[in-house]
């Protein structure tokens, strides 16, 4: 029985998917090599649903369909909102770069990534362990095929099989730990599990067997130690849009999953899984801030970095639980810090692949660190935009970086425990490490001589998103106090459904 | 909008607008834009003077609005006795450095003086927060303007010189925050430092937080032996770096000390108050000796900055109120005093582009109104009476003698250090035959130079002459903080 509730619970869906199909049919008759009727429809349907997600969102309903299926709340539909709009500036910025690469034949760049969003969307919005499966299923195999589009250049084909066979790995991980839980509590529905877990009845070795292959599939979508290894050389192979595509809204779909995943089905066990999670984030903060320093490419740089600051949203969703007992108050304010600094992540991880995606001609990728050679003297604005980034993800205020990172280590201290007070030390002294390579790009930028004098030229589009991207990044740094309610707010109807 | 606000926005908004300027074909326009930002910012402060009340330990100009609500933190100012003479010195010395670069600064100029007049308000920010999270945005936010103008106008190793002023400052910071979040905490939520003064807390506690926020603040200050930063950044930061970090920004961390590290932890203050007093010992007394052996100028005035401070962070733990006010006054009269010896080795160092004492020699010949200048300030860093630099170090050492006349008599013995350094400088450089031909062909300062040197001159001899409005308005608040320091957390 499909009644009016589930249909409205998956509108946005339904939209994205008919007009990935329609859009895919549209290209057959669009010759311009540029694609500007595809590229323009795409950008409107992100836009309608976008739209569509932020209505449903600012509603703040917690509304259930098919079956127990489909959840639609309050934290998904903003997630969701938030990977359309970055969707959306992805394709924005990647346009002239994909343009410049012979990427948009065909016009799979649009249909796939719009199959991606769709795969996060699912992702986001899954309330049954199959249904977040297919959803993660069909995010990776969109990103699979798109970080293969390039098919004659070698870096990128050699990563997609990397990507590949190491994302088929954590899948076949996950599916493994999902069917043990669900072996043990009968259900795949989340609530149900929850119930069955909190009942309390089922064998405690059973539930952790299948806890840890849970822990390892989202650990390697997260790109957490020591599942990371993937990371570096995908965002260092992929067409630069290609690893903004992967680098960006997926990153929403991936704390979505585990908070449906940890803390909506298996809270109960949270004693088991903080552990687990702590090791994943000291590792995660250890090597991706030691590695990263001894990056020269400045999108591998930018990998390790990615691993660090997953360390931190780790961080901040083990804090959620005390000792095994759950206080709401704590647990909304640490899944909340981890909300908003995934979101905030997105935003300016945005804003860095866009200004390198800028300075790239055909022919030449400007990946480099040393590629940002006095970019203050060839453009002030860009030069800002990329230190406001760097700054930012550093944690230096008054950046929002920082506020995300006070957040974190706010429900890290607020717990009390000496674990967790010891936890948030290492991730400062840590982020202070961190701070040396950020502090290189911009002092490549600023203190160097440039090497290349060509004029920094861009679209208009880009160049108008591209400067409220990174004005937006200093604005929530002077005023981070609305979309901190948001995710808190959020975090809060949905730990209240 | 209040007037602490408008003292902190309006050369932050000044300098936003210069980032929009255009190119140094327009560096005339620029200049003039950021001076009148700057003379803005100052007077701004003047309501400020002509309104504070002295003699009250209350907060003043008080204004407090939500900031961000879902961990509590407002956007709190006011100033005390204690903070409020750093706000009209910071928009002050800005005014100064603006005026003192006019010339020197010749590409980028808009990013440079946007830069000096963002720093500006950020620190007169750090000045005026009265709630802990606030105090640290400001705090922290003085490091990026601060890394770019060493970094971008700084000497040939400046890029050295950068990272480490900005990772070490960024170390302590970062252990401040944990304190502060644990503060928080503890206050049930409440970023106010008021009511973290009030807060009781634990022996243990109180020394975990002193350690932690003496880790943030004795770097900035800096203290022995985490100063090591500074002589680097000023050998290789432009001019008015220089100026401004020793003016203002070494002022930050001794202002923290009685704003957060005594009124918080007060009995681990105490407690290890013999070894803030050791260190600051150290600095007045080894560092002193240090600075002698300097062949480099900015050097040398680096290390007697280190001297000085220790000055201040003496008097504060001396616990009385002479030398606590000693050391408050100490820092203003510093601002002046250092900002005057930098920007005098800048002047020198337009003309014959080396701070070496050795590349100059009888400067006085070819220069002999600058020289007049110089030998007034070389006065000033080494306290003469009359001068600004007595006010505060006289104070000190009158206090340390009450305590211990042994620590009295090590605390005077900077007096010697200071003049041997100070005048054995000035004789090298200034005094005797001409030394080579670089020097014989220096000209003698302009009418913009004079009037920059000639403020500064104002300055440091009116404090020397009349201190008395800036005793005024501190020893209500320093009393205050005394009497709160004397009584024990710990029941």
């Amino acid at each position: 029985m499909i009644d009016n509730i589930s249909w409205l619970a998956i509108y946005p869906e339904i939209v994205l998917l008919v007009m990935a199909c329609v859009i895919a049919l549209v290209d057959l008759a669009i010759h311009s090599p540029r694609r500007t009727g595809t590229y323009v429809l795409t950008l409107l349907t992100l836009g309608v649903v976008a739209l569509l997600e932020g209505m449903y969102a600012s509603r703040g309903n917690t509304f259930y369909g098919f079956g127990n299926m489909i959840v639609s709340d309050a934290m998904g539909n903003w997630l969701k909102c938030f990977a359309a709009i970055a969707l959306m500036v992805t394709l924005i910025y990647g346009r002239p770069y994909a343009g410049d690469r012979d990427m948009l034949r065909g016009g799979e760049l649009f249909t796939l990534s719009m199959f991606s969003l769709l795969g996060i969307f699912i992702m986001i919005g899954g309330n049954n362990f199959l249904v977040l499966y297919l959803g993660l299923e069909l995010l990776t195999l969109s990103s699979y095929a798109l970080v293969a589009l390039r098919r004659d250049d070698a870096t990128a084909t050699e990563a997609a099989m990397k990507y590949f066979v190491l994302g088929a790995m954590a899948s076949g991980f996950l599916l493994y730990g999902m069917s043990m839980v669900y072996g043990a509590t009968g259900s795949l529905d989340i609530g149900e599990v929850f119930k069955a877990v909190n009942a309390g009845q089922i064998r405690h070795q059973v539930l952790v067997f299948g806890l840890v292959f849970i822990v390892a599939g989202l650990a390697f979508k997260l790109g957490a130690v020591p599942f990371h290894m993937w990371v570096p050389d995908v965002y260092e192979g992929a067409p630069t849009v290609v690893t903004l595509l992967v680098a960006g809204a997926p990153k929403l779909a991936a704390f979505a999953i585990v908070m449906r995943l940890l803390v909506d089905a298996l809270l109960p066990l949270a004693i088991d899984w903080q552990q687990m999670l702590a090791v994943l984030a000291i590792g995660s903060l250890l090597v991706g801030n030691l590695a990263a320093i001894a990056q020269t490419n400045l999108k591998r740089m930018l990998a390790y970095s990615t691993i660090s600051q997953m360390g931190f949203v780790l961080l901040g969703l083990m804090s959620g639980v005390i000792n095994g007992t759950v206080d709401a108050a704590t647990a909304q304010a640490a899944y909340s810090a981890s909300m908003f600094y995934v979101v905030t992540y997105v935003l300016t991880t945005l804003a860095a692949f866009g200004v390198i995606m800028l300075l790239a001609r055909s022919g030449f990728e400007s990946d480099t660190i040393a590629d940002m050679a006095g970019l203050n003297q060839r453009s002030p604005l860009y030069a800002g935009i990329l230190a406001i980034c760097m700054f930012s993800m550093a944690g230096v205020p008054p950046l929002v970086g920082f506020y995300s990172k006070l957040a974190v280590l706010q429900a890290l201290v607020a717990s009390g425990e000496t674990l967790h007070i010891a936890l948030a030390v290492f991730a400062v002294v840590m982020s202070l490490i961190g701070a040396f390579y950020y502090l290189r790009v911009v002092k490549v930028m600023y203190f160097d001589a440039p090497v290349q004098t060509a004029v920094v030229s861009a679209p208009l589009d880009v160049r108008m998103v591209l400067t409220l991207n990174g004005a937006l990044l200093f604005v929530l740094g002077i005023l981070p106090g609305g979309l901190m309610a948001l995710c808190s707010d959020a975090i809060l109807r949905s730990l209240a459904s | 909008m209040g007037l602490l606000s408008l003292a902190i926005w309006t050369p932050i908004a000044f300098g936003l607008l210069l980032l929009f300027m255009g190119r140094d074909e327009q560096a005339g326009a620029v200049r003039w834009l950021a001076l009148i930002g700057a003379m803005a910012g100052l007077l701004v402060t003047f309501p400020l003077m002509a309104g504070f009340v002295p003699g009250t330990a209350d907060m003043q100009f008080v204004e407090k609005l939500r900031w961000i609500d879902t961990v509590q933190i407002f956007y709190h100012l006011g100033v005390d006795g204690i903070s409020f003479w750093f706000v009209p010195l910071t928009a002050f010395i800005t005014v100064i450095v603006v005026i003192a670069s006019w010339e020197s600064i010749t590409s980028r100029v808009n990013q440079y003086m946007a830069a000096f007049l963002i720093l500006s308000g950020v620190m007169i920010g750090v000045f005026c927060a009265l709630d802990g999270m606030l105090f640290y945005v400001f705090f922290e936010g003085t490091l990026i303007p601060m890394y770019l103008i060493i970094g971008i106008w700084g000497g040939p190793r400046k890029i050295y010189a950068a990272f480490k002023f900005f990772l070490y400052t960024l170390l302590g910071s970062l252990l401040m925050l944990i304190a502060m979040l644990y503060l928080y905490n503890e206050a049930g939520g409440s970023f106010d430092i008021a009511s973290w003064h009030a807060l009781p807390l634990s022996a243990h506690a109180q020394t975990m937080l002193f350690f932690a926020f003496f880790a943030a603040f004795a770097v900035k200050v800096p203290m022995w032996p985490v100063h090591t930063w500074l002589p680097d950044v000023h050998v290789e930061a432009p001019t008015g770096g220089s100026a401004v970090l020793a003016a203002i920004m070494l002022k930050l961390g001794a202002y923290g000390f009685l704003r957060f590290s005594l009124p918080i932890a007060p009995d681990a203050s105490r407690e290890w108050a013999w070894l803030m007093i050791t260190l600051s010992l150290i600095a007045v007394i080894y560092v002193g000796l240090v600075a002698m052996v300097q062949k480099d100028m900015k050097k040398l005035v680096a290390y007697s900055s280190v001297a000085h401070m220790g000055f201040v962070t003496l008097g504060f733990f001396i616990f009385n109120d002479l030398g606590m006010s000693g050391g408050i006054a100490q820092m203003i009269a510093h601002g002046f005093v250092s900002a005057a010896m930098f920007l005098s080795i800048g002047v020198l160092y337009d003309r014959v582009h080396s701070r070496e004492i050795a590349d100059y020699g009888g400067v006085v010949n070819t220069m002999p109104n600058f020289t007049a200048f110089a030998l007034l300030f070389a006065m000033a860093n080494c306290g003469l009476p009359g001068t600004a630099g007595f006010v505060g170090e006289w104070m000190v050492i009158l206090a340390a003698v009450k305590a211990n006349f042994w620590l009295g008599l090590a605390a005077a013995s900077a007096l010697i250090w200071g003049a041997a350094y100070s005048l054995w400088m000035f004789k090298r450089v200034y005094l005797g035959p001409v030394g080579n031909t670089n020097v014989r062909a220096m000209l003698d300062i302009g009418r913009r130079e004079f009037f920059v040197l000639a403020l500064l001159t104002a300055a440091i001899l009116a404090m020397g002459l009349y201190p008395k409005p800036v005793t005024d308005v501190t020893d209500a608040s320093v009393a205050k903080l005394l009497q709160h320091v004397a009584v024990s957390k710990l029941n």
